[in-house]
């Protein structure tokens, strides 16, 4: 008798595995705001897994049907594309948050608005002095993320137009440390997630047009006026849509959204 | 049948002594064979960027082009054939990615399934003589009729000579170990220069000079010091360290070299001077008294009998010492700022093997260019290594005392 009961409950909680656990998997970036969404979709009834392993990596799993969802932190590329083509599969793209980088620099700093164009020149090599820029006569200071890191990649593509960073750049390991080495380095430069700023570095404001210049905060972000923002992206077969729903109109929702905030992210709707 | 038993638990005791250690000298080869299996992998990838390809006009007459020359035309360092030495009508060289596409053809054309990509990436090149681009590989061949670079793969020299270190960079990774290695080559010798005057010194001190009670005091402190985790290190490194070079040499930054040999040379301390001290006080009391009687004075006892009887010792902590220095990781990352150029002093930012591995393992695809650069990297360390390990051994067999 008792077996049968926990064989009954077994085969209950397989169903359950089978029907309604969506597997999320792809972009690090993602990962904490997907796992925060997943737990409390939970505590609502639902069920989903999250792994992370890069936006390449999620995007490949949704080809081959590994996974239901890919997050991804970055537009899937051309090259991607044309391999889902190439497979016939149709595929939806959800924005469910934004995130900003702020580029900052030490407390210290005259300079407090730059052009993209002169953010290129700094972080590529052409501009070594904060005179150049209006400042003062000091050298400049720039760090970067580790080469491995999305948000390296997602600046050098928005900002440096897919030029590669200079070779003296210092690259730390962590967004913490690059704040701590910017309060303490005069002449320092660097960027973080809009999440990550406070009060020991100065956010510049950025111009991508030359006149009008925006400071990072969480309003100009959503309103799309400041410019190096990325999307957070899910992307789902079109076939699997009745599948995943459920779990993107939660992550859409008001509590999902609030959600997105707790996490640092700025929210889309 | 008593001695029987005896002999049987005493075999059964050599046998498995025997086996743990073949088991432990055959992994320890294996480790080393994957590492290097792994590493060589290398010199068989293409230039470009894995599934991707470099094309031009077909009337271009470039042959061959440099990694470092791609990239330098890539971002837009290089602006004309000319600087390459290739003749051409249009000399400006334009750039051509994927993502352009749409600015010289239009979107509604391509078609749906883009099965047309080679054909419009072909007219597109032949309109414009001066154009390279960077295109998948698949749209490179069938109905492809412009030419294709072949740039053949990776050589000895450019990894080894090269002096850039730009292992994501698009569309042909820069590879170059000069200034990573150099980078190790300076700190883990600046960590050597500050621990090994003070570790044998501390290690004197505490074998022949002190009194017990301070040698009480002295040695759980030090040993101490061996049981805190690097990234403390790294952390005391970066907040205390950092600033204070910066304040002390007036530079404009203080992750620097200096930095990262102040922060493994605390760490190197403990094992060079636990080490030295039990060698330094394995020396027979008959030698020393030997020594005294015939008049010799402490010091003199100390520098001309001590010391050489346990200079094997001494040298054996000093290789351990050096080889954590070498080998460190989390605190070096954190303190040496990684910035991949060569360094002439140590006040400039490093950066280092192992902290180059930890950084970019991780998101290296399996299996790809990065990957296999960073095991080669694996190796070169494992060299530098081996090379320190049979000096030491070389010198300290010279001096032993018979």
């Amino acid at each position: 008798m008792k077996i049968k009961i926990l064989g009954f409950y077994l085969a209950l909680l397989l169903l359950n595995l089978g029907v309604n656990a969506q597997k999320i998997k792809g972009s690090d970036s993602v990962l904490p705001l997907s796992q925060k969404q997943a737990e409390a979709y939970a505590k609502k009834g639902g069920r989903a897994t999250v792994t992370g392993g890069g936006s390449g990596v999620g995007i490949a799993s949704l080809m081959d049907g590994s996974t239901d969802i890919a997050q991804s932190s970055r537009k899937m590329k051309f090259g991607e594309k044309a391999k889902l083509v190439a497979k016939k599969k149709q595929i939806k793209e959800v924005v469910v948050a934004k995130d900003a980088l702020a580029v900052v620099v030490n407390p210290s700093n005259k300079v407090s608005q730059l052009t993209r164009q002169q953010l290129e020149d700094i972080f590529t090599g052409k501009i070594t002095n904060w005179k150049q820029v209006g400042g003062s006569d000091l050298k400049i200071i720039v760090y970067s993320r580790e080469t491995s890191s999305g948000t390296y990649e997602f600046f050098k593509e928005v900002v440096l137009k897919n030029k590669n960073y200079k070779s003296s750049v210092l690259s730390m390991p962590a967004t913490g440390a690059i704040i701590q080495s910017i309060k303490q380095t005069k002449g320092a430069i660097g960027y973080v997630g809009l999440a990550y700023l406070n009060k020991e570095v100065k956010a510049l404001k950025v111009s991508f047009d030359g006149k009008k210049y925006f400071a990072p905060t969480i309003e100009t972000s959503k309103n799309g006026t400041y410019p190096i923002v990325r999307p957070l992206l899910y992307y789902y077969d079109i076939k699997k849509t009745k599948v995943v729903s459920p779990f993107i109109n939660f992550v859409l929702s008001k509590q999902g959204q609030d959600i997105v905030r707790q996490v640092g992210y700025i929210p889309v709707k | 049948m008593f001695r029987g038993k005896k002999y049987f638990i005493e075999a059964l005791w050599e046998g498995l002594l025997k086996i743990s250690g073949s088991v432990t000298s055959i992994i320890i080869i294996l480790i080393v064979l994957f590492l290097f299996s792994e590493g060589m992998g290398i010199f068989n990838k293409k230039v470009v960027e894995d599934g991707y390809v470099i094309a031009v006009n077909k009337n271009n007459p470039v042959k061959d082009l440099t990694p470092e020359q791609i990239k330098n035309i890539f971002d837009v360092k290089i602006v004309s054939w000319k600087e390459l030495g290739v003749n051409i009508n249009e000399d400006e060289i334009t750039l051509l990615r994927l993502d352009d596409i749409p600015n010289y053809f239009p979107e509604d054309q391509i078609a749906e399934d883009m099965s047309n990509l080679p054909q419009i990436i072909s007219q597109i090149l032949k309109e414009h003589p001066g154009m390279i681009a960077f295109i998948p590989e698949d749209f490179a061949k069938k109905g492809f009729s412009e030419k294709v670079l072949d740039l053949g793969n990776i050589n000895l020299k450019e990894f080894f000579g090269g002096k850039e270190w730009f292992p994501t960079a698009q569309p042909a990774p820069q590879f170059g170990v000069i200034p990573i290695v150099m980078g190790t080559l300076w700190v883990s010798l600046g960590a050597i220069l500050i621990a090994l005057p003070f570790g044998i010194a501390v290690a004197i001190y505490s074998a022949e000079l002190a009194s017990k009670k301070v040698h009480k005091i002295l040695k759980p402190v030090i040993e101490l010091l061996a049981g805190i985790p690097s990234v403390v290190y790294g952390f005391f490194g970066l907040i205390v360290i950092v600033p204070l070079i910066q304040k002390v040499f007036n530079l404009d930054v203080g992750e620097t070299g200096l930095a990262g040999s102040i922060v493994l040379a605390i760490m190197a301390l403990p094992t060079i001077i636990t080490i030295a001290e039990d060698a330094l006080r394995s020396t027979p009391r008959a030698m020393k008294e030997a020594s005294l009687a015939l008049g010799a004075n402490k010091w003199q006892t100390i520098l001309k009998v001590t010391i050489p009887y346990s200079i094997s010792g001494i040298t054996a902590g000093v290789v351990l010492g050096i080889g954590r220095a070498i080998g460190e990781t989390m605190a070096v990352l954190m303190v040496t700022g990684n910035a991949a150029v060569i360094p002439h002093t140590l006040l400039e930012p490093v950066r280092t093997i192992p902290a180059t591995i930890a950084a970019e393992l991780g998101e290296a695809p399996k299996g790809g260019a990065h990957y296999e650069a960073l095991f080669v990297l694996g190796c070169i360390l494992f060299i530098i290594t081996l090379i320190i390990n049979l000096v030491v051994e070389y010198i300290s067999s010279k001096n032993k005392v018979a």
